[in-house]
């Protein structure tokens, strides 16, 4: 084994070996220390999957730890990204290759590669204290592990050194501390030249951020050098069975960037503010894994975006019900635990009958339950967590890249209605990334949004609008149309406090009718593929949904598939659309809540396939899942 | 650009078509008096008024002024008043609450709008008890308080409103009294142009379930003995024949008697732009003092919280430039698809 130390520099723009085995799809996991910087290396290594024109789809796996102690299980980051030649819409289950910066990375991440795998790891990182650090017995190196290397293919590269020899100058004080920092672009020159993906782009990323931004250019030059290093190391080192490459997708033409869920909220929520010609007021109490819908809103002052940090959860609800009576556009985010402590103030909103959008970016509960973990298990606290009959609407996305469209829809609907909006997002959609084809702003069209005006009459706050049932909403500085709302009952019209039965009875009909007549303006729920199941899915499951549904088409079973982004109101032909299939099977990351409610509000059997490990289906477990309920049971 | 002329209002012209429904010798009836006179004279538009308020019976306030006016959650209103603040700092926002609703469930709202100097307006109706739910001890409540949910009497201390609010970075400190509509107006008003929050404490007599708590300040035969009227630069003079003056004594502060021991120039001076003097006045307890009515502190140098944000704004557009949302969406980095 040789490694360079000064790698030539010719050749920066690699074009893939001609000997390089072509496959349809690569998924790799990067992992280490969670001072190692793998979010950041599979960052990198994303944007050049982009530029060389594959569709993509990211999951980050951080633990909740900032800085746990280095070396140990639960400090351990991880970065997994699939890339194709063909559209995906997972990060994969099982990956082809990963990258082990340290023992714990190894020990927690090994299960996640594919039987005949590469595992690229950091050997100078396996030592004695380390070891032990994440739990190894004494005396036992898993490099050395014979079933380990029956099972995977495992390429020790001394990463620590050889960043320190390639990086090491005399005429530079650089700390070693310094280098050390680069082994993560060491390794990813490594990948990089693996699966025939060109570094220039992220040398030029590098230096700009460390160079520019930073104004550090000699850590620009250690990251380029690094880098560089990783990659001739690859293609001299000759570790591999082989260099791989992946054909660019055939992707819809046109200007792509990457997206995660919470990014494409943030972007949803000033366009909407556009649409509306409102500005938004995003008040928000730090949570994971909401909070960067916050972080992303704060920046975007120019926009007329008001952000508020506020001093607890409650009080960010109620800060955006303020902003909602005084006529703009009050959003909250939050994540479980957050909503429910938001749950009387939605109540208020209800009660008030005013716009709100509440942003739920779902984890895995209950209590503090793993905040860093996905799950869709809001859904029935969403419908019905409060005191009271007290419907909202609820959305729901179903990739990072809807979340844009949900989060402007979410706008729409509450506006309509005069009612709040409960949008849910999972963890999983916030943090992944895929693909976006950006949108041109000036096709999305504009949101009407009518205030109450002076007229002859006199102005009834409580009187609705024959077609949307809601009220009007009357902001405060509008002369002549001076009222009073609150939490206590109104009598119909008047909007005066009530606690007449019979009015009590009218006003929680209306309260739950205007949702409904939501359904005149949402999407029919629209069905992919031919089958006599359909298999309906809600929010992130759709990509598991979709590749799973491909897979088993390819074991010749064929489903239908559909995806509920409106689960209140229900798209207006859901109905009819369960009728017309023999059997409906509903994958869910909970305990089967939306089949409940599916079940009860349309007397059908569905079958659930459960998901409660806190991350994504695997989609050849849900393929499997189906496959045995397909065969198992007589249709 | 032409100035409209405001409208001439009379008290009357706030009062909405609701029925008052406090019990009847309730002390909001003379705060809703006052708010109504001072809302007549302030030069602001009946329109860009906002009344808010939490749970309580205090509560029911907007729903008794003929302005905007919202009923929220309990202890909830400083959170909600933020909001309207933030979104229009042009409306006028009032906040009538009660000492369970501002101290107990939504003390720490309370704490957070004083802190951030928002531009509200906070008038808390202390009756020390629980009188919505008929009877229970309240954050303000004294010691032993025997109540049906205190059958023994109450363990817990009493927070002090005025202490509280000096504590958290209060910017208008004021305390005033039920039965007293004249003074307790303009100390309103003030509070009103006032750009911060401004925080009164009313001492507010429940007559149904703690009735003639304050009367040793509320009362004509004790209130002179018991209470002593804070005025900026003046004295700390007080009692029926105005011989008694309040004096500083090393760290502590005393009551003495004027006259041959004791003149005026011995006594305590009142300078609201003091804290440290406001907290100490704001420690005088009834009997061994007579409790300060009037303005603890003003502090009109720092800026609140909703004209920050909105200069935040402005030097945000200034320097980025007009918002481009296509170039927002867009972003920095892009490939295409051919």
């Amino acid at each position: 084994m040789t490694a360079t130390k000064s790698p030539p520099e010719s050749n920066l723009n690699p074009s893939p070996d001609p000997e390089a085995k072509v496959l349809p799809s690569v998924s790799v996991r990067f992992c280490g220390d969670s001072g190692d910087g793998m979010q950041l290396t599979g960052s990198h290594f994303t944007d050049a999957v982009a530029l060389a024109g594959n569709d993509f789809a990211t999951a980050p796996d951080f633990p909740a730890e900032i800085r746990a102690p280095r070396g140990t299980t639960f400090g351990v980051s991880g970065y997994q990204v699939q890339f194709s030649s063909n559209e995906i819409h997972t990060p994969g289950d099982l990956v082809n290759a990963m990258v082990a910066m340290n023992p714990a990375g190894f020990k927690t991440n090994l299960e996640y590669v594919e039987p005949g795998g590469i595992v690229i790891v950091n050997e100078d990182e396996f030592n004695k204290s380390n070891f032990k650090k994440c739990g190894y017995e004494e005396g036992y190196n898993p490099l050395d592990d014979e079933v380990i290397n029956a099972k995977y293919k495992i390429c020790r590269v001394p990463m620590s050194r050889l960043t320190r020899e390639s990086l090491a100058s005399e005429d530079s004080d650089i700390s070693v501390k310094d280098i050390d920092r680069c082994r993560n672009m060491f390794a990813l020159g490594i990948v990089s030249w693996l699966y025939s993906r060109e570094i220039d782009s992220t040398i030029d990323k590098l230096q700009n951020y460390f160079g520019k931004l930073k104004n550090k250019p000699e850590i620009a030059d250690l990251n380029e050098k690094a880098i560089k290093a990783g990659y001739y190391f690859g293609e001299t080192a000759e570790f591999f069975p082989s260099q791989y490459e992946v054909a660019p997708a055939k992707l819809k033409a046109g200007e792509y960037r990457r997206i995660s869920g919470n990014e494409a909220i943030v972007l949803g929520l000033v366009t909407a503010a556009t649409k509306v010609g409102k500005p938004v007021v995003y008040a928000s109490y730090p949570i994971t894994p909401a909070s960067d819908v916050l972080h992303g809103l704060a920046r975007l002052k120019q926009f007329g975006i008001r952000t508020m940090q506020a001093e607890d959860e409650i009080a960010a609800v109620m800060i955006a019900i303020g902003a909602s009576f005084a006529g703009q556009i009050g959003v909250t985010g939050t994540s479980g635990p957050g909503l429910a402590l938001k749950s009387e103030a939605i109540g208020l909103a209800v009660m008030m009958e005013l716009p709100l959008v509440v942003v739920n970016v779902q984890r895995a509960g209950p209590s503090t339950g793993m905040p860093t973990k996905t799950e869709q298990s809001d859904l029935l606290q969403t419908m019905f967590g409060r005191p009271g009959e007290c419907p909202v609407i609820v959305v729901a996305a179903s990739s990072p890249g809807n979340c844009f469209h949900m989060a402007i829809e979410a706008v729409r609907l509450s506006m309509r209605a005069m009612c709040p909006v409960i949008f849910l997002s999972e963890g999983g959609l916030g943090n992944a990334a895929e693909p976006w084809l950006i949108p041109d702003i000036s096709e999305i069209p504009t949101i009407d949004v009518k205030h109450a005006e002076v007229t002859e009459e006199e102005f009834l706050p409580y009187k609705r609008d024959a077609e949307t049932g809601a009220r009007p909403w009357a902001i405060p500085g509008t002369p002549g149309l001076e009222h009073r709302v609150g939490g206590l009952e109104k009598q119909d019209g008047t909007g005066d406090v009530s606690y007449d039965h019979e009015n009590h009875a009218l006003m929680t009909r209306y309260r739950a009718e205007k949702i409904t007549k939501l359904q005149d303006v949402i999407p029919d729920l629209e069905v992919e593929g031919k089958g006599d199941t359909l298999v309906l899915g809600w929010g992130g499951t759709r990509g598991s949904i979709l590749t799973a549904a491909t897979m088993l088409q390819e074991r010749g079973i064929n489903v239908a598939t559909a995806h509920l982004h409106y689960i209140n109101p229900f798209p207006k032909n859901l109905g009819e659309v369960l009728g017309n299939y023999k059997k409906v099977i509903m994958p869910e990351m909970n305990t089967g809540q939306l089949r409940m409610l599916l079940r009860s509000q349309f007397l059908i059997d569905i079958e659930g396939i459960q998901n409660l490990c806190g991350r994504s289906f695997f989609v050849e477990e849900l393929a499997d899942s189906i496959e045995a309920i397909l065969k198992g049971g007589a249709v | 650009m032409t100035e409209i002329a405001l409208p001439t209002y009379k008290p009357k012209d706030f009062a909405s078509d609701q029925d008052v429904r406090w019990c009847p010798g309730c002390g909001d009836y003379a705060v809703l008096t006052a708010m109504k006179k001072m809302a007549a004279n302030l030069g602001v538009k009946r329109e860009d008024f906002v009344f808010v308020s939490g749970i309580g019976c205090a509560a029911r306030f907007p729903y008794y002024m003929d302005t905007y006016g919202a009923h929220t959650v309990h202890g909830r209103a400083p959170a909600f008043a933020t909001g309207v603040k933030i979104a229009n700092p042009d409306l006028e926002v009032f906040l009538i609450s009660g000492d369970g609703d501002l101290l107990s469930i939504g003390g720490n709202h309370t704490m957070h709008a004083l802190r951030r100097n928002i531009n509200i307006n906070i008038v808390l109706l202390n009756n020390k008890i629980y009188g919505l739910t008929k009877g229970q001890y309240s954050p303000t409540s004294e010691v032993g308080k025997v109540t049906k949910s205190t059958p023994f009497g109450s363990l817990d201390e009493p927070i002090n409103p005025i202490t509280l609010a000096l504590a958290s970075g209060g910017t208008y400190v004021a305390r005033s009294l039920d039965v007293d509509v004249k003074g307790l107006t303009p100390l309103i008003d003030r509070g009103a142009k006032h750009n911060g929050t401004s925080f009164i404490e009313v001492y507010q007599d429940c007559n149904v379930f703690n009735h003639q708590a304050w009367f040793y300040a509320t009362q004509k035969e004790t209130r002179l003995e018991n209470t002593v009227l804070l005025e900026h630069g003046k004295p700390l003079i007080f009692g029926a024949e105005s011989n008694k003056g309040i004096r500083r004594n090393g760290d502590a502060v005393e009551v003495v008697t004027l006259g041959d021991e004791f003149t005026e120039a011995d006594l305590l001076v009142h300078d609201e732009t003091n804290l440290s003097q406001a907290f100490t006045l704001s420690q005088l307890y009834y009997p061994d003092f007579p409790e300060p009515i009037g303005v603890f502190y003003v502090d009109g140098s720092r800026p609140s919280y909703d004209d920050q944000l909105h200069s935040q704004v402005d030097a945000v557009v200034e320097k980025n430039g007009e918002a481009d949302l296509q170039a927002i969406i867009t972003g920095s980095n892009t490939w295409t698809v051919e």
